[in-house]
């Protein structure tokens, strides 16, 4: 379980709290209006940003004193989540050593993953030789590789179209169905929300909501989300 | 926007670098005609050029890097003020500075009298050693200043990437900053590389002899010793090929760009948490720090207490200075403004003329002094110009500056603004005085700044034609420290220094006061 005990987040005058826990395995959206803090909130988790109060408990364990690399999550960005002088190969090696001195195991462990991505045959080419969905499937294959119980996703596949980006979705609900991974995906867009099911955490007027059922929230939505839908 | 002063300028440029060129090889055919070449003790000085070049080139980066990496991962207190400080050497005075390292290495120097209480032997700093190490000073900050914009270019988000990978810091050294400094590191080591194959005012204070002697201060010393003009020109032809080699060399590679904005940011870094890395960077903050300002520290706490016995040699001296830099920086705005106007309104071969600008770069003032001393000597005498023509050299020499600097910002300004002007028929002088300057004001004083101080500071060509009664300020430095009277040198020092900041300031200040964003 993912627990957040009374987090607080500063940011000059901008503050957010946040006070809730996420089953372990859950799929989470997080979504609210742009500026409320949903980046920030994330940012907190992967240790990015420091917490002015409050922990963070994986498995009843204080992950908020640990610097990014060292927490039990990887963190998918909007973009720049690979290195542009770094083959396919490279840039997913990396989640398993930094050294990138693979023996011959890690570097099958390492085709295996693209080969889940569906990267077969694309080892070797350098991100600018990928299309933008081929880039998120090789960020993918790092998550797959660093086998975190944790999986962060900051708006990913922004940059993608509709008929992709559902693709994607897919794909990583699959991939942490498999994994048995504990997913937080901040959107901007209910639709993503939808796609992904499992629960939602509204974060509006410096607040990070519990999460409730995606589908129970959008069927009544309450007046913050119902301001931010427009309807 | 007429063009007539474009080309003028053009015109003057090329006769100055290529015309006193040709002239020297002209004149210089008579040595050919002797069949006397290269001596030993020529090739001596080649040797001894590129050497110290080398030694000087590898040293400044290497010192370069690890304060480059401090700076660019660590926020502290001052830093912004320690960035300004690395800009610093650019408009002081060469003989200033090598007055200061006199104070702190010199026989009687700060580090000499520590060893004598220890009972070691006091170190020298003439020759090699204080040749390099007086270029070191100047140029380590300024492949400071390059290498941290090649830090700062690595986007925040491949550090917010690594940290999320877990990267350690030598992690990130291989993956991220090594290829950075593969790509960076040669054109900063080239650039060092070409400015100490011109050294002259070091070489001139700290050298000499024939195990320290540059081609520059054989030029010198075969002018104003020898009085054997053939042989200064053909050392004068020796430089040039030193220069347009070096300088092709640098320009292979991608020049950083010199005086990029934005250094005052930092990277947020996770991997460089650890207490050493933080000892590793304190420690190279700090003792940059103190090799830089010491020194300077010395040249203004010894200055100051002889002040009071200034003589009016120094005074007559100073108002020369100010009289030079003063043509000069007009002359170096009217140059390279209407320089940048041509460049702009030209539509082929606007890079032309803008490499025509550059030109001076690689060219030494020593050779373009000699070429000067040939053309008026059938004329006039020489010395009796020789005001008039270091201030023309020492505009030669600031021009580059400050192309580099008006040149961009006026095609921004007509990027920005062009459209509108037209479209409301503002054309020639008005537009100039209502769109275009007011958009260069920043770049503009920077430039006049620049050009202001160099000149203030200049000690070459003037040592080539100057009569000692009629010397400017750094040359009264220069032969009070020959004669050994230090104090008076101090007090010298110290008003030099401050004429040469505060002329850069008034400009510089100039330009950015009331200027609209």
């Amino acid at each position: 379980m993912l627990t957040l005990d009374g987090c607080r987040i500063v940011q000059g005058d901008f503050a957010l709290t946040a006070d809730f826990a996420v089953n372990a395995g859950a799929r989470v959206s997080i979504i609210g209006p742009s500026g409320a803090g949903k980046s920030t909130l994330l940012a907190a988790i992967a240790g990015f940003l420091p917490l002015a109060g409050g922990r963070i408990l994986w498995t009843g364990k204080d992950i908020a004193v640990q610097p990014p690399g060292a927490r039990p999550l990887s963190i998918i960005f909007q973009d720049n989540n690979l290195f542009p002088h770094l083959t396919a190969f490279q840039n997913v090696a990396l989640g398993l050593k930094p050294s990138l001195r693979l023996a011959e195991s890690e570097a099958a462990q390492v085709r295996d993953a693209l080969a889940r991505t569906g990267l077969a045959g694309l080892e070797d080419r350098k991100p600018s030789e990928l299309s933008g969905g081929q880039q998120s499937r090789v960020a993918l294959a790092r998550v797959l590789l660093r086998g975190r119980p944790i999986l962060l996703m900051d708006e990913p596949f922004a940059a993608l179209g509709p008929a992709l980006r559902a693709e994607m979705l897919d794909l990583v609900k699959t991939l942490a169905a498999e994994t048995g991974a504990t997913l937080l995906m901040v959107s901007h867009d209910p639709a993503d929300a939808k796609r992904l099911g499992g629960q939602t955490v509204v974060v509006a007027e410096g607040r990070a909501e519990p999460p409730v059922e995606t589908g129970l929230l959008f069927a009544d939505p309450p007046q913050v989300l119902r301001d931010y839908l427009g309807d | 926007m007429p063009r007539w002063p474009g080309w003028i300028a053009v015109a003057a440029i090329l006769s100055l670098t290529l015309g006193t060129l040709a002239l020297v090889a002209w004149r210089a055919e008579d040595s050919f005609g002797l069949g006397s070449g290269l001596g030993p003790a020529d090739w001596a000085a080649v040797r001894f050029t590129l050497l110290q070049a080398t030694l000087s080139a590898v040293l400044s980066v290497a010192a370069a890097i690890p304060l480059a990496r401090a700076l660019a991962r660590r926020a502290f207190p001052g830093r912004g003020l320690l960035i300004t400080l690395l800009g610093a050497p650019f408009i002081l005075p060469v003989i200033v500075a090598v007055l200061g390292l006199l104070a702190v290495y010199g026989r009687n120097g700060f580090v000499s009298q520590g060893l004598s209480l220890i009972g070691a032997e006091p170190i020298s700093i003439y020759g090699l050693t204080g040749v390099v190490l007086a270029h070191v000073f100047f140029n380590m900050p300024l492949a400071t200043r390059f290498l941290l914009q090649g830090w700062l270019a690595i986007p925040a988000e491949r550090f917010r990437l690594a940290a999320s990978l877990g990267f350690s810091a030598s992690d990130t050294a291989r993956l991220l900053e090594w290829p950075m400094l593969r790509a960076t590191v040669p054109g900063a080591a080239l650039v060092v590389f070409l400015i100490c194959t011109t050294s002259f005012a070091v070489a001139l204070a700290l050298g000499g002899g024939p195990a320290a002697t540059t081609v520059e201060l054989a030029i010198y010393q075969a002018f104003r010793l020898e009085f054997d003009l053939s042989r200064a020109a053909f050392l004068s032809l020796v430089q040039v090929a030193i220069c347009t080699l070096a300088a092709a060399l640098a320009f292979r590679f991608a020049i950083p760009a010199g005086f990029g904005a934005g250094l005052d940011r930092t990277r947020q870094r996770w991997d460089a948490a650890h207490w050493t890395l933080r000892a590793v960077d304190t420690a190279a903050i700090l003792a940059a720090t103190l090799f830089l300002l010491v020194p300077l520290a010395l040249v203004v706490a010894r200055g100051f207490p002889a002040l009071p016995d200034l003589s009016s040699a120094t005074f007559a001296a100073a108002g020369r200075s100010l009289w030079v830099a003063a043509i000069s920086t007009a002359l170096t705005g009217i140059t390279a403004l209407s320089l940048a106007l041509l460049i702009q309104s030209l539509r082929r071969g606007a890079q032309l003329v803008e490499g025509i600008g550059y030109l001076s770069i690689a060219a030494s003032p020593l050779v373009i002094g000699t070429g000067l001393f040939i053309a008026i000597f059938p004329f006039a005498s020489p010395v009796a110009l020789a005001l008039p023509v270091t201030a023309v050299v020492n505009t030669a020499m600031s021009l580059p500056f400050a192309l580099r600097a008006l040149v961009p910002a006026l095609a921004e300004a007509e990027a920005a603004h062009g459209r509108l002007a037209d479209s409301l028929g503002l054309t020639g002088w008005a537009r100039l005085r209502l769109v275009l300057l007011p958009r260069l004001r920043r770049p503009l004083g920077f430039a006049l700044g620049l050009a202001a101080a160099l000149s203030m500071g200049d000690l070459g060509v003037i040592a080539l034609f100057a009569d000692p009664s009629e010397a400017t300020l750094p040359l009264l430095l220069y032969s009070q420290m020959s004669a050994y009277r230090m104090d008076d040198a101090a007090a010298s020092g110290l008003v030099l220094i401050a004429l040469s900041l505060l002329a850069f300031w008034i400009f510089d200040r100039g330009g950015r006061a009331n200027a609209h964003a």
